[in-house]
């Protein structure tokens, strides 16, 4: 029983970095712009954390920095793809390329090292309410990022799909010459979208640092694209997107759980990956995305 | 209607040169945060690049593997593709043809050689040929599956480097010598030492076989077709999913060749993490190229300077601001490709 | 007479060296239902978007009530009173009629949040006070095509609009669907609201309009009260020149069956049913038009047809033989298609006129030595085509996305009709296309038929199919529901079956 739970508190500790990221992602997509960035600003976002938490010995400045560096990063996304117009899916990959550049490069700048960052403290559990004495569960349910994502998924939910904000932002990434007819700006709420999607992977950033309190290169290692494929396996909802990265963080657990098993450890890295792609191909059909995803909004040329 | 097509070619050719010109003036103000002089920074990376015999036989090691990538990715953007499983492939290509050459060690000549490059090709494009099944039967997006697909080949290498590797080592054993690429100080002492080689003459000449292909006969016609407009390639009796498999297949092939370079030609053995980011600076050899195999030899020697550059200055600068420059020039032609579209628009 | 409620004086608009609108001058009345006339290319739909707010002029300015304003966006336009009915309608399908219309309005409580239900009975409230009936609970999608206008319509009202412009908007509609939509743009305008009406359709202006203007080539040309102008001063203003009447040469006596379709069962690509058992027979020498509205199964019969699409159930013959499966196979058997969407299916804008004119024939031994293209037999082929039928520009190397729409067309019928096909699939071949080339493109038709092939013709233009076709079908709800010869039958029966009237033949 002991070691189920312990599996269940494993899943939820790994889930929280691809459930923030993901659940963002749903508002970049449903105003209609791919954000296939989430990477790079979850790097940067990791970063930031680290940066904060050093400069400081404060970790709230570093989620507060991690915020920053995922709502920067993904201005950059939405400067190229809703302004200028170019390919989104580009765009993204550049952001990625660029923030493993930039990350590296501040890494020796800073700690003169182009591997690690030095150790940096971590968010203390939240305590007062007894949530940190639940047995298994308890340090991960305590965890101030993990209320935060709860909060925040289910506080998306709402915005998307009970508020006016989230009635415009659906409009315009299903048909956005119809919203822009009726004065809605397309370019002003697909920003906001992608901005939306920075700070929740920027969070997602500074979750993984946090844990680890430190950074290392390349330390996102491909949660950005797996949370993506949640996203769309969760039907571009909040909630649907953070219940799907319930099932990678489970193949993640799953994988870690049993390494030094007789199983090749090689082989059970792939897995996270091969779930991925497995549930892409048995979703599709049934996946339907917003119409208007991925096609660059030209007012010229509706 | 002559006018038209020449301003459209020199704005084709234009847009990525203002794009790599804004990318270096970014760079710029990197340089100058790391309290270094970028034209002194600039000119160093160029002198040593182009003007010593060391340094340009560097650029075109370089280089070599980019053609080979930047090839693998514009084959898949004019099919309407993003193969940005470039890295596994050649990944993994540098592998089988690794492999290859040791078990076919005691055969004749050319043998060894022409297996290798064989395994490479083969194994790019299974590696390529996958995600784009799944493309073809589930619709499944391929921009995920294939950058999953490179995540699966490091973790694929390591477990079956594991067992075939050299002993305490992250290498395989030696490759025969019939299966070596000569390289090119051989020939030409005046880029001693550095490890240029042979592998620089298959690429330009798979970059002709790739131009033939795409715009000289029926299936090159498919590919672009379907990569323009599927439903009309689907109403002229063109079989989409498997012409787009296909595409994946032969980019897959061609990034796996890219393996060579350095497996073949330089090392004679492979080495873990021996690809060290061709696979994302071919997609920027692709866009700056403008998907063209001429352009894409350009580029590449662009990049592959760039690359080697960045290690030339690393005491002064550190390197890493290489891998942001072509992320930089990535950006800046994606949105300076926009900004003159639309000014040639209106010009109409 | 009063001040024009509204007025665009001067107006100028380019798009690069095209000059759409040229020194455009139009006023209308309030209350009075105003027809803006011209071929397609003509500048009626741009000057419309001047006065909308969706482009800038590059001259003139724009009078409300005798005032000039400015009208950046159509936000402004909405403010000033303008409301706007696009073609393509701008709705939200996935979203109820509640949403579409509360869009940029929204009843709103604390935080933001959005108001279902205040929306809802907004709606009913815009339903009552105009005579226009909408469920506001439903979503756009599951509404045919009249409901979804009357939305649009209501929602232009909702915002205030005093002057109504409607682009085309009978262009997806079944002649009783017209009547209707006439009956409430009458109510409308005696009430006050000015409507501005484009269209190419001059039977429709007469029927509703009572002041027509006339654009051509970027110009207004003439116009003036309908009392005061007959139908072909008014054609002749549109076309520049007297329009001659649409000759049709036929030869007698028509052959044997050449496409025959037995209990033909083909499913959307929803997976419901769209052709439910259609069995129909065409002979060489002979075009049998297919009448129906949008939406009923024509279009999957075609692509069905053409092999695009596997059927569920039926059987389709080819000159007495089964048609084999998949396009490349069928066009070796004797079809050619030109298909509904040139765009979507029947060329590939980015590549050139030659490579365009080999779609589906790439594999032709004539074009080049194994698995290569000789590009001078590309050019040699397109060369004849492009000359053969007045393609403009006749370069085998321009791009087809430079072409315009009557070129396009012309261009995909070169291909099609150079396959000597027996059987010709020919779909909406007049879309989107100016008079002179819809002229030539009936008159190759015509040459087609006359040369002994089968020609089934779908058309949503009435006028054309009863032109041109010597037998009809009409398609509803996936079935055949009515046959006859054209010269049996009209517009107005027609419409009839169009819209499930009753008497339908099995």
């Amino acid at each position: 029983m002991m070691e189920l739970l312990l599996f269940v508190a494993a899943t939820l500790r790994i889930t929280v970095p691809y459930a923030l990221a993901a659940a963002g992602a749903s508002f970049s997509e449903r105003g209609g712009v791919i954000n296939i960035a989430l990477e790079g600003i979850m790097l940067n976002g990791a970063l930031g954390y680290i940066l904060g938490a050093y400069a400081t010995g404060n970790p709230w400045a570093g989620v507060a920095a991690a915020l920053v560096a995922g709502v920067l990063t993904a201005a950059l996304h939405a400067l190229v793809t809703v302004y200028f117009r170019a390919d989104q899916i580009t765009s993204g990959l550049g952001v990625n390329l660029l923030a493993a550049g930039l990350t590296k490069y501040v890494l020796v700048a800073v700690f003169h090292s182009s591997s690690n960052s030095s150790r940096v403290p971590g968010l203390d559990l939240v305590t007062g309410f007894g949530l940190e004495r639940i047995p298994a569960l308890g340090p991960v349910l305590a965890a101030p990022l993990v209320l935060l994502a709860i909060a925040l998924t289910l506080g998306g939910q709402w915005l998307m799909f009970r508020s006016v904000f989230g009635l415009r932002l659906r409009a315009i990434g299903e048909r956005p010459e119809a919203a822009a007819t009726l004065g809605i700006s397309v370019g002003y709420y697909r920003t906001l979208g992608v901005l939306i999607s920075g700070a929740l992977a920027g969070l997602a950033g500074a979750w993984l640092a946090s844990e680890q309190h430190s950074f290392t290169d390349g330390m996102t290692g491909g949660r950005g694209y797996i949370a993506l494929a949640a996203m769309i396996v969760g039907k571009w909802s909040p909630v649907g997107a953070a219940a799907a990265c319930l099932l990678f963080g489970a193949a993640e657990a799953l994988q870690i759980t049993l390494q030094g098993s007789r199983f090749p450890s090689e082989i059970l890295q792939m897995l996270p990956y091969l779930v991925t792609m497995l549930t892409l191909a048995g979703l599709i059909g049934r996946a339907v995305p917003p119409r208007a995803v991925g096609v660059p909004y030209d007012p010229e040329r509706p | 209607m002559s006018a038209r097509p020449r301003l459209a070619t020199a704005l084709e050719i234009a847009a990525p040169i203002v794009a790599v010109g804004l990318a270096l003036a970014a760079g710029g103000a990197f340089i100058l945060a790391a309290g270094e002089d970028p034209f002194a920074i600039y000119a160093l990376i160029f002198r040593q690049c182009f003007g010593t015999g060391y340094g340009l036989g560097q650029t075109l090691f370089k280089a070599t593997p980019l053609i080979f990538t930047g090839l693998a990715v514009a084959i898949g953007f004019r099919g309407g593709l993003f193969n940005i499983g470039v890295e596994g492939q050649l990944y993994l290509g540098g592998l089988a043809a690794a492999l290859a050459a040791v078990a076919l060690a005691h055969t004749p000549a050319p043998v060894p050689l022409l297996g290798a490059l064989v395994a490479a090709a083969l194994a790019g494009a299974g590696w390529g040929a996958i995600p784009g099944v799944l493309k073809a039967r589930f619709g499944a997006h391929e921009v995920i599956n294939t950058i999953m697909m490179n995540f699966v080949a490091f973790s694929l290498v390591a477990f079956v480097g594991r067992r075939v590797f050299e002993i305490a080592t992250v290498r395989t054993l030696q490759i025969p010598a019939a299966a070596e690429l000569p390289r090119f100080d051989v020939w030409l002492p005046a880029l001693r030492g550095s490890p240029a080689n042979v592998a620089l003459i298959l690429a330009v000449l798979l970059a002709l076989a790739v131009g033939y292909l795409m715009f000289r006969t029926r299936f090159g016609y498919a590919i672009r077709a379907v990569g323009f407009n599927p439903g009309a390639a689907e109403y002229g009796g063109i079989a989409i999913g498997r012409t787009q498999t296909i595409t994946l297949a032969i980019s897959g092939a061609v990034a796996g060749l890219g393996g060579v370079n350095f497996v073949l030609g330089y090392k004679h053995f492979f080495e873990l993490g021996f690809s060290a980011g061709a696979g994302f600076l071919g997609i920027a050899v692709a866009l700056i190229g403008r998907n063209h195999p001429l352009g894409v030899i350009v580029a590449a020697l662009f990049f592959g300077a760039l690359s080697y550059g960045g290690l030339v200055i690393n005491q002064r600068v550190p390197k890493e601001l290489v891998e942001m420059l072509t992320a930089l020039v990535i950006l800046f032609a994606i949105a300076v490709q926009q900004v003159m579209e639309r000014a040639a628009r209106s010009l109409r | 007479m009063s001040a024009p409620v509204v007025a665009l004086r001067n107006v100028t608009r380019r798009f690069g060296s095209v000059v759409a609108n040229d020194d455009v001058t139009l006023e209308i009345a309030p209350g009075e239902i105003h027809a803006l006339v011209g071929e397609n290319g003509a500048g009626k739909t741009t000057a419309m978007r001047v006065l909308y707010g969706i482009l800038p002029p590059h001259a003139g300015h724009i009078e409300i009530d005798g005032h000039t304003v400015r009208i950046a966006r159509p936000q402004d336009a909405i403010r000033l009173g303008l409301g706007m009915v696009h073609q393509h309608f701008m709705l939200v399908e996935p979203m109820t009629v509640a949403e579409n219309l509360t869009l940029g309005h929204e009843p709103a409580a604390a935080f933001g949040a959005y108001r279902a239900g205040a929306a809802q009975r907004a709606v009913e409230e815009l339903s009552r006070r105009y005579g226009l009936a909408v469920d506001p609970r439903a979503r756009i999608r599951t509404l045919s095509v009249g409901a979804q206008q009357r939305v649009e319509i209501l929602k232009a009202l909702h915002h205030g609009a005093r002057v109504l412009i409607l682009d085309e908007p009978t262009a997806v509609l079944a002649p009783q669907e017209v009547d209707e939509l006439f009956r409430v743009l009458r109510g409308l305008a005696a009430h006050g609201t000015s409507i501005v009406l484009i269209t190419h359709k001059l039977a429709e202006v007469r029927a509703i309009a009572d002041r027509v203007t006339v654009m051509r080539a970027g110009r207004v040309v003439g116009g003036g009260a309908l009392t005061s102008l007959t139908h072909d001063a008014i054609a002749e203003l549109m076309v520049g020149r007297a329009m001659a009447p649409l000759v049709v040469e036929r030869t007698p006596g028509v052959e044997g069956v050449r496409l025959e379709v037995n209990d033909l069962e083909v499913f959307d690509a929803r997976g419901l049913a769209a052709v439910r058992g259609v069995s129909f027979t065409v002979r060489g020498g002979e075009i049998l038009g297919l009448a129906g509205v949008e939406g009923n199964g024509q279009h999957e019969l075609i692509e069905c047809l053409a092999g695009l699409v596997h059927a569920r159930g039926g059987t389709v013959r080819i000159d007495g033989r089964d048609a084999p499966r998949g396009t490349r196979a069928r066009f070796a058997a004797g079809l050619a298609h030109v298909p509904a969407d040139r765009h979507r299916r029947g060329m590939i804008e980015p590549m050139t006129l030659a490579e365009n004119l080999i779609l589906g024939l790439e594999r032709d031994p004539a074009l080049g030595r194994g698995p290569g293209l000789d590009p001078a037999a590309l050019a040699r082929h397109a060369r004849a085509l492009l000359e053969a039928y007045d393609v403009r520009p006749p370069d085998p190397r321009a791009r087809a996305g430079a072409l315009s729409g009557g070129n396009q067309q012309k261009l995909v019928m070169a291909r099609e009709l150079s396959r000597n096909a027996g059987v010709m699939l020919v779909a909406h071949p007049t879309r989107g296309v100016d008079l002179g080339a819809t002229a030539f493109i009936h008159r190759r038709l015509i040459a087609a038929r006359n040369s002994g092939r089968a020609v089934l013709l779908v058309s949503s233009e009435l006028s054309e199919i009863l032109a041109l076709s010597d037998r009809v079908m009409v398609i509803f709800d996936g079935r055949i529901v009515f046959e006859s010869t054209a010269r049996a039958t009209d517009e107005r029966e027609l419409g009839h079956y169009m819209t499930g009237g009753a008497g339908a033949t099995a």
